[in-house]
């Protein structure tokens, strides 16, 4: 009777079954390199805007200092995004009719408002208060990313809950003088680069972090990764 | 050269005077495999089984409907609510669970006890349990009308969010025993079946089908290592099984047993839920198995001896269960907690108490008739039992779910439980998902293990020495 | 997330929020397609409708303005086309769902921020909520120009801070898409100029012939600003009349006050003196009386036991179960029309009134008791008559008052705090018969809808077709706008500027908190058109007559200070003493017939002006827990006798008229009467009205408005289903609720803990948590509690807390985070009632926690029970193993009306999630009030949080000062003190749940003569058997 199998399927069997581990293992890390890949993210990924506002050129070339637009930034949960006034104060004097600036134009005179795309946009159950990080002297540029050398505004972290964690579970890591806050340029502290905070200079992030959790009252880890902190 | 005389005297003891043989006599090696593969590769597709198959499948339409409805609207379209928070879907879950434990019983424990008559029934038995556990599975999956999310977030694994799952939620520890249970009841059932689809490759005719079950039969020759490996194999496989058919009802009581809700909140589950599994599953597995034997003239395989003993083991689990009303009862008194009365109260003389007296009827009175030799070995009488057995774990997963909570602590927040049309679509729908299956199965596998029948004859036992032996 | 929601409720809050979102481009609003139906005639005006219809963009337009909840409410199953998108929709869904990538959203900043506004922090509003029986002065919070919650008014004398349902509620008509939303000539569409030119010529034709043919007829009018615009309007016609009609307020209370004083005049009690109280069917802690808010402060606080022998007692004879004869320590049931001869025995024992009137064994021993008990406490009692009780009862009352001393001390005799206080019913009587005499040219009728709730024998709707011009203003498209010619769509009080005087006479500005959503007229602005002033805004009218009030200097500051306080300095009227004219009791009317029908106005929708508010269509009435329907209550023996049963459909037939209502058996409810409640039985007045219950006004006849005998029920048969949220009300002999009397009280202090024995705090095999910076918990006083419901609204609105609708109330599905369960003891004839608020119990060892698959709901730090939505999978395992089921689960996407239509998603207040389908929620101690004062506090630099800075929506609401929310960690906050009472006692505590909400005992105080020491014991060790039972 003739073999129905060629004898190479022998071999070809063994290897398919250590193939299907592969194959298996595999597709699990792709689905979860997806997740966190900035198409699922938009992390580092520009968004059209009716006009291409260039945060670099505000801060980094004007010196525009974060608050200036984002009033309500150190007083309430939302920083507050400039009303079509705020961009007139200037652009009444300058660049008046650059055809680019149109529609704040149009806005200013028509009354209807620009209408921006999010480019920082957590889920509508998240619930994260800008003030109070400040507060506790959690940089701009921790979350935002370099916003003075970004030409057109994009999300500088994935936004992603872990990513959030990563602070929520030890902000010792990340936490710096209050008056270093809205600073850009600032760097952690280093041998090369020591930071003073009242007095006391420090050349290490870690212990200089866990001073400034004492001086700010920060709450226990505990108390700062409850839901409710940022989920109700 | 024990194993032989040994075996011998046992068969001797075995078969009493009257008591009918497990394979009938005149059968020779060629003669069984001929009978079972007969059915799969020559016997012509029969009105019977055309009509069955349909029925079942559009049973399954209808749970494909009954579904799609539910994601689309979500579970409020039962019957469920507050305070009855759990309804079919958990009792559903509960009941074909059980009834997967026979299976594995039957091709594990039995096999450990060398309780040879199991030959003849464990191959549907095991796909049985198979099919069960599929419809099982579901429920857990549907019941939160949003299974995208239970996929999500019950099963541990390294997520954005950075955090895990509740371990101590019996709901994550289901998650693990049923899992568990179907790959090693998928592997046990695979593995049994590999020499029989070598058997199937060499005698089919058909090219495609010689291809498909050369496949499956992964280079079968029947060497005496491949026959060595084997057995290993498959005793390895029964040993890891056998403590899962204790284990897996038992994580599944759990989900009661964990709570504090009165009537769920007992030490009695663990022991009385696995005896009743099994009692539910071998009623299942003689609903299954009396049909075929009538229908495919395998009566001579299946003998009036597996219904007896089958039989013996329904009215022995049965009792256990019995046992397990007695205690709750008893607990109820005993506790002196006015909730624990109240419960057993309401269980009996509620508005659902028709519901108690309909499960202690149908799962403790009637199948007492087990008593009767006449009984055991009348094919009709005791598939009619089997059938009133099923339904009564049905209605005992009923009052242990429903009706537990429809009254508890607080009267203020009392209710009823109704179930809805969609209730009873989703219920049926899972029947004809199991039946589907299982009218497939009998038309492509071989329904009864070829070889293990084989070792049944008399002139076999040489072999299985030399095998032992080599 | 909040901020988005902020800025997109932002650029200009008129404007549905929809209007500002770009990815909804080409949308249609409805005053769009209105503008496009405007200026159309009839039959054009159709063709249009066709071709418009025709675009999909009205399709969408219905759809959003037309929620698929609707058919939920009417509890329509599921149509064809749902079955066809099954398939394909729910794949989809489990494909799509799996791995969510977040759509883009936009982000809408304003133009010219308003200097007020911080983005992303609420602003709060002083006004006050317009009522007949007097406004409820509140403060409103706003979200960028959204108004979202209303809370009570702290500094207002005339309650206290506290509110009631209807106020709570009120804010839900505010965005009601029902509302009329345009001005209509027979129904067509119209602008106001249109209006102008129609109405100009008949007016001046009138002008010319002195307004003889002028009828205004008005609700009641407590607003001193309309009232002066009324005199100039009676300047400008002087013949035209002014009618005021109210179909539930006052009563005969003011006919009383006529004929004893001559004059009209409010009474007022003062609870905060009364020891003894006995009310003849008055009904003094319900949500509609005559101060209300202030009786229930008053009365809880006179009845904390800790009081001893000066504790409040009460005697209560009523005709129907009410909250007040909940809370009485003894309680008479009798039909309404006995409660004269009960009044006028104990007018003859307190030694005022004509001959005594004797009663027998029951009554008797009550009405010797009560007595005795008044003239021991003379000065401290008080005589309270119910305000539909007849004219002789109120003038026995008074003079009863007058006699043991209480007038001055615990009673308060006021002016009418409205500008017309007439007798409503002869003043309607007065107009239909010039109309029937075809003397009225021009009726204009302002906020009122008499064709639905005029006494039936008057024929208003006949009467009213004989004038020849018939103008219509209010909220909704009514029974009687659909019968006027011209119908103006008034505006919300929140969307206008008035003033309105609460019940003590305070007045208080009313300012609009948004722009009105469909461009509708106030009644000062309607009123200044007629007055020839059609350019005047609310804002000139009102501020103008306050300059004319106001006498010292400054009067910005002063306008300023009004407003900011939300009330207006030396307002308040001073009580009055005033002799009484005639004491003549009339003689007691011979009324025949067995059956009697008694009356009433509905607890949470009023006389039916609330008919289409969802939120209080879905509170449980008090005493009966019944939603969505009105019944016809009957006593259980009644309900035998005559072979009734619950939900039966019954025909009622009185004075030749019938109408079909479904039976509730109540126990306590008097034998031989049936109780009716008013308001509902609408037709085609919106979605969520129409259809419910029936209208007991068609019954209802201007000679006997109250109650009167001669009533005929015969079965239909038929049966018709009631929503219950609370079908069991007998506690099975479980220490649930902890009762005592004073007597024993103060024998046993702890009583409530030998009910159970509750395992020991350290019963654990674990460290119990150390809470380091707050732990938070609550204390619910059930001896203050009187079953008013108003915390079940605040919650409700604080949290978003979807409405279900009648058919899911039915399947037990209602989502009320916080609930009042009503409990009776005793006998069905007479029982005792309980009221036992539940909320989350915030459990220290909490059940929910340990069986959730993914931690969905877990402890948080400052022990609260945190719900994370966002987590839930919904397995429901949680709430089957909450003893107190006060979990809530989403079994179908109860938020739809949110999500599909512009206005109601602008109430949702932004600092909470709004729930999807699959979800489970409950009551979380409304922590984002406890993080908005954490966060406040700590940029404060670290101060601590003072006690009652964080305030829970019930704890603010509540009339009564029933629920106290605070820090435990602080031994001198209030809510630590409460739970160092001895009363306090964990519900359930035996289960070891430890449970962070405990209650305080209720303590009764009866009479030793009513209620015999013996039997007394018995009933106490028989609560403790049963208690033992519960354990």
């Amino acid at each position: 009777m003739a073999q129905i199998f060629h004898r190479s399927s022998n071999s070809l069997a063994r290897v398919s079954m250590l193939g299907a581990v592969v194959l298996v293992a595999g597709l699990l890390w792709a689905a979860s390199e997806f997740q966190r890949s900035p198409y699922f993210t938009y992390a580092g990924e520009a968004k059209m805007q009716p006009v291409p506002f260039s945060h670099q050129h505000h801060v980094a070339g004007l010196g525009l200092d974060c608050r200036y637009c984002h009033t309500s930034v150190e007083t309430s949960g939302f920083a507050g995004i400039p009303p079509t006034k705020t961009c007139m104060n200037c652009h009444s004097q300058i660049w008046t009719n650059a055809p680019m600036l149109e529609p704040v134009r149009e806005s200013y005179r028509s009354g209807k408002s620009l209408v921006w795309t999010r480019v920082n946009d957590l889920p509508d159950f998240v619930y994260f208060d800008h003030s109070i990080h400040i507060n506790k002297g959690v940089g701009c540029d921790t979350c935002h990313g370099p916003v003075n050398k970004m030409p057109l505004m994009y999300s500088y972290a994935s936004l992603q809950m872990e990513w959030c964690l990563n602070c929520h579970r030890a902000p010792e890591k990340f936490l710096r003088p209050r008056d270093q806050v809205f600073n850009m340029d600032y760097q952690q502290p280093s041998s090369s680069k020591p930071v003073s905070v009242n007095g006391k200079t420090y050349t290490d992030q870690l212990a200089m972090g866990n001073d400034l959790k004492q001086a700010y009252h920060l709450r226990s880890v505990t108390d700062i990764t409850n839901c409710n902190t940022c989920h109700r | 050269m024990q194993q032989g005389p040994e075996e011998k005297t046992i068969t001797e003891e075995r078969l009493l005077p009257g008591q009918p043989a497990t394979l009938a006599p005149g059968h020779t090696l060629g003669s069984i495999t001929d009978k079972i593969s007969w059915v799969v590769l020559r016997r012509p597709i029969t009105l019977g089984w055309v009509s069955g198959f349909a029925i079942a499948f559009g049973l399954l339409m209808l749970l494909q409907l009954a579904i799609g409805y539910l994601l689309f609207r979500g579970v409020g379209i039962w019957g469920i609510n507050i305070p009855v928070g759990w309804g079919f879907a958990i009792i559903n879950f509960v009941w074909w669970i059980g009834i997967g434990h026979a299976g594995t019983l039957i091709s594990a424990i039995l096999l450990l006890l060398k309780q040879n008559w199991r030959n003849s029934i464990n191959r549907f038995a095991e796909a049985m349990t198979l099919f069960a556990v599929a419809c099982a599975g579901m429920f857990p999956l549907i019941h939160t009308g949003r299974p995208w999310l239970a996929v999500y977030w019950l099963f541990p694994y390294p997520n954005t969010m950075g955090v895990w799952p509740q371990f101590r939620s019996p709901l994550i520890w289901d998650v693990f025993a049923v899992s568990t249970y179907g790959t090693i009841s998928l592997l046990f059932w695979f593995v049994g079946l590999i020499p029989d689809l070598a058997t199937f490759r060499d005698t089919a005719k058909n090219p495609v089908a010689r291809f498909v079950y050369g496949l499956l039969a992964m280079g079968w020759r029947g060497s005496a290592r491949h026959w060595k490996r084997y057995e290993s194999a498959y005793l390895l496989l029964a040993g890891l099984a056998t403590p899962l058919v204790l284990s897996v009802h038992t994580v599944v009581s759990f989900d009661f047993a964990v709570s504090i809700l009165p009537g769920w909140h007992t030490t009695i589950f663990p022991p009385y839920f696995v005896a009743g599994a099994i009692y539910s599953g071998f009623a299942m597995v003689l609903v299954l198995a009396i049909p075929i034997r009538q229908f495919y003239g395998m009566k001579d395989m299946i003998t009036e001896r597996h219904l007896d003993n089958a039989a013996k083991v329904m009215l022995a689990t049965g009792l256990i269960v019995a046992y397990g009303y007695a205690m709750e009862v008893f607990f109820a008194w005993y506790s002196a907690n006015g909730f624990e009365r109240f419960m057993m109260h309401n269980r009996m003389f509620g508005p659902y108490g028709w519901a108690y007296w309909m499960l202690i009827a149908t799962n403790i009175v009637i199948p007492q008739v087990l008593w009767i030799r006449s009984v055991r070995l009348a094919p009709f009488k005791l598939f009619l039992v089997s059938i009133v057995v099923l339904v009564g774990m049905w209605m005992e997963r009923f009052v242990i779910v429903a009706v537990s909570l429809h009254r508890d602590f607080l009267p203020s927040s009392w209710g009823m439980y109704v179930p809805t049309r969609w209730d009873w679509m989703t219920f049926v729908g899972t029947l004809g998902l199991f039946f589907t299956a299982m009218f497939l199965f009998i038309r492509i596998m071989p329904m009864i293990s070829i070889f293990e029948m084989r070792t049944l004859l008399p002139e076999s036992k040489i072999e299985e020495e030399v095998a032992a032996h080599d | 997330m909040d901020n988005e929601q902020n800025t997109k409720g932002a650029q200009e809050p008129a404007k549905p929020k929809a209007d500002v979102c770009p990815t909804k481009r080409g949308k249609l609003e409805l005053s769009e397609v209105r503008d496009m139906l405007t200026e159309k005639k009839g039959p054009q005006y159709w063709r249009t409708l066709d071709e418009l219809s025709q675009t999909p963009e009205f399709e969408e337009m219905l759809h959003r303005e037309f929620p698929r909840q609707a058919s939920e409410w009417e509890g329509g199953g599921t149509s064809r086309r749902d079955f066809l998108k099954v398939m394909s929709a729910s794949l989809a869904l489990a494909a799509l769902s799996a791995c969510v990538k977040q759509p883009l959203e936009p982000i809408v900043p304003y133009v010219r921020q308003p200097e007020e506004i911080t983005l992303g922090k609420p602003l709060f509003f002083a006004t006050a909520f317009p009522m007949p029986m007097g406004a409820v002065p509140v403060l409103v919070e706003s979200h960028e120009g959204r108004p979202t919650k209303i809370e009570g008014n702290p500094q207002h004398p005339a309650t206290l801070g506290g509110t009631d349902v209807f106020t709570q509620a009120s804010i839900l008509t505010l965005y009601d898409p029902d509302r009329s939303q345009t001005i209509t000539y027979l129904g067509d569409a119209r602008p106001w100029g249109q209006f102008l030119n129609a109405i100009r010529g008949p007016l001046n034709a009138q002008k010319a012939a002195g307004g003889g043919g002028l009828r205004l007829l008005t609700g009641a009018v407590t607003s001193p600003t309309l009232a002066a615009q009324i005199r100039d309007f009676q300047k400008l016609y002087p013949q035209a009349k002014w009618h005021v009609w109210e179909p539930v307020a006052h009563g005969n209370a003011r006919a009383a006050s006529q004929a004893r004083f001559g004059q009209p005049i409010d009474t007022q009690y003062n609870f905060e003196k009364a020891e003894v109280v006995v009310t003849l069917d008055g009904d003094f802690l319900s949500s509609g009386f005559l101060g209300f808010h202030r009786n229930a402060r008053q009365f809880a606080a006179r009845r904390r036991p800790e009081l001893k022998e000066a504790m409040l007692r009460m005697y209560a004879v009523e005709s129907t179960p009410t909250n007040t004869g909940g809370k009485a320590d003894h309680r008479l049931p009798v039909r309404a029309s006995e409660v004269e001869s009960i009044a006028r025995a104990l007018a003859a024992q307190v030694g005022v009134g004509g001959a005594s009137v004797n009663l027998q064994g029951e009554q008797a021993k009550f009405v010797a008791a009560a007595a005795k008990d008044l003239q021991s406490k003379r000065g401290r009692c008080v005589v309270v008559p119910g305000e539909h009780q007849s004219v002789a009862v109120h003038m026995l009352a008074h003079s009863m008052n007058q006699a043991l001393g209480a007038v001055g001390q615990t009673v308060i005799y006021t002016d009418p705090i409205e500008a017309a206080p007439v007798d409503y019913t002869a003043s309607l009587k007065e107009i239909v018969g010039d109309m029937n005499a075809g003397k009225v040219d021009i009726l204009i009728m302002v906020g009122v809808n008499p064709v639905y709730d005029a006494p039936v024998d008057l024929n208003f709707q006949q009467a009213m077709d004989k004038v020849p011009l018939r103008v219509h203003q209010g909220m909704y498209q009514d029974e009687t706008s659909r019968l006027s010619h011209w119908h103006i769509n008034g505006t919300h009080y929140l969307e206008q500027w008035g003033d309105a005087r609460a019940f003590d006479g305070t007045a208080s500005i009313i300012q609009p908190l948004i722009a009105p959503l469909y461009s509708g007229r106030s009644d000062h602005e309607l009123l200044a058109m007629m007055n020839g002033q059609s350019d005047a805004s609310g804002y000139d009218l009102v501020r103008k007559y306050w300059q004319t009030q106001h006498t010292g200097l400054d009067f910005e500051s002063w306008w300023r200070r009004s407003l900011h306080d939300g009330l207006i300095e030396g307002t308040t009227s001073a009580p009055k003493t005033i002799a009484a004219k005639g004491t003549a009791i009339p003689a007691a009317p011979q009324s025949s017939g067995s059956m009697e029908i008694m009356f009433r106005r509905d607890h949470t929708i009023y006389d039916g002006r609330f008919a289409q508010n969802a939120w209080l269509q879905e509170t449980p009435k008090p005493m009966t827990q019944l939603t969505w329907d009105n019944a016809v209550l009957l006593s259980i023996a009644t309900g035998k006798k005559l072979d009734i049963k619950t939900e039966d459909l019954v025909e009622l037939e009185y004075q030749g008229r019938k109408v079909k209502g479904a039976v509730w058996l109540t126990p306590g409810h008097p034998d031989n009467a049936a109780t009716v409640y008013l308001g509902y039985g609408r037709d085609n007045s919106g979605r969520v009205a129409s259809g419910l219950g029936f209208n007991a006004y068609k019954l209802r006849r201007s000679d006997a408005p109250w109650f009167d005998r001669g009533l005929k029920l015969t079965k239909t048969g038929e049966t018709y289903e009631l929503a219950c949220t609370q079908g069991h009300q007998n506690m099975e002999g479980r220490a649930l609720v902890r009762a005592a009397t004073l007597e024993e009280f103060i024998k046993n202090p702890g009583f409530a803990h030998e009910m159970v024995e509750a395992p020991a705090p350290g019963l654990t095999m674990y460290a119990a948590y150390q809470y380091k910076d707050h732990k938070w918990g609550m204390t619910i006083d059930m001896n203050s509690c009187i079953g008013c419901k108003t915390c079940v609204v605040a919650c409700q609105s604080e949290n978003n807390i979807p409405v279900v609708g009648k058919t899911e109330v039915k399947r037990g599905r209602h989502m009320h985070w916080l609930r009042i369960d009503t409990y009776h003891e005793g006998t069905a004839e007479n029982p005792k009632s309980y009221f036992q608020p539940v909320p989350c119990m915030q459990c220290e060892n909490a059940p929910c926690e340990v069986v959730c698959p993914v931690g969905a709901t877990v402890h948080s730090a400052e022990g609260l029970n945190d719900m994370v939505y966002n987590r839930c999978v919904g397995t429901r395992y949680c709430s089957n193993n909450c003893p107190y089921k006060v979990r809530r689960f989403n079994f179908l996407l109860f938020t739809a009306p949110v999500w599909d239509s512009p206005q109601l998603s602008m109430l949702q207040n932004p600092d909470v999630t709004v729930r999807s389908r699959g979800v489970m929620e409950k009551c979380n101690y409304c922590v984002q009030r406890i993080t908005h004062a954490r966060i406040s506090a700590e940029e404060d630099n670290n101060r601590k949080i003072p006690d009652g800075e964080v305030l829970t929506a019930c704890q603010q609401a509540c009339p009564a000062d029933a629920i106290v929310f605070g820090d435990m960690n602080d031994p001198n906050s209030r809510v630590s003190k409460m739970k160092a009472m001895q009363r306090n006692f964990g519900l359930l505590e035996e289960l070891n749940t430890r449970p962070r909400t405990t209650y305080m005992a209720v303590v009764r105080n009866p009479n030793p003569e009513l209620e015999p020491q013996q039997k007394r014991e018995e009933h106490a060790s028989l609560a403790v058997a049963d208690a033992g039972k519960g354990v």
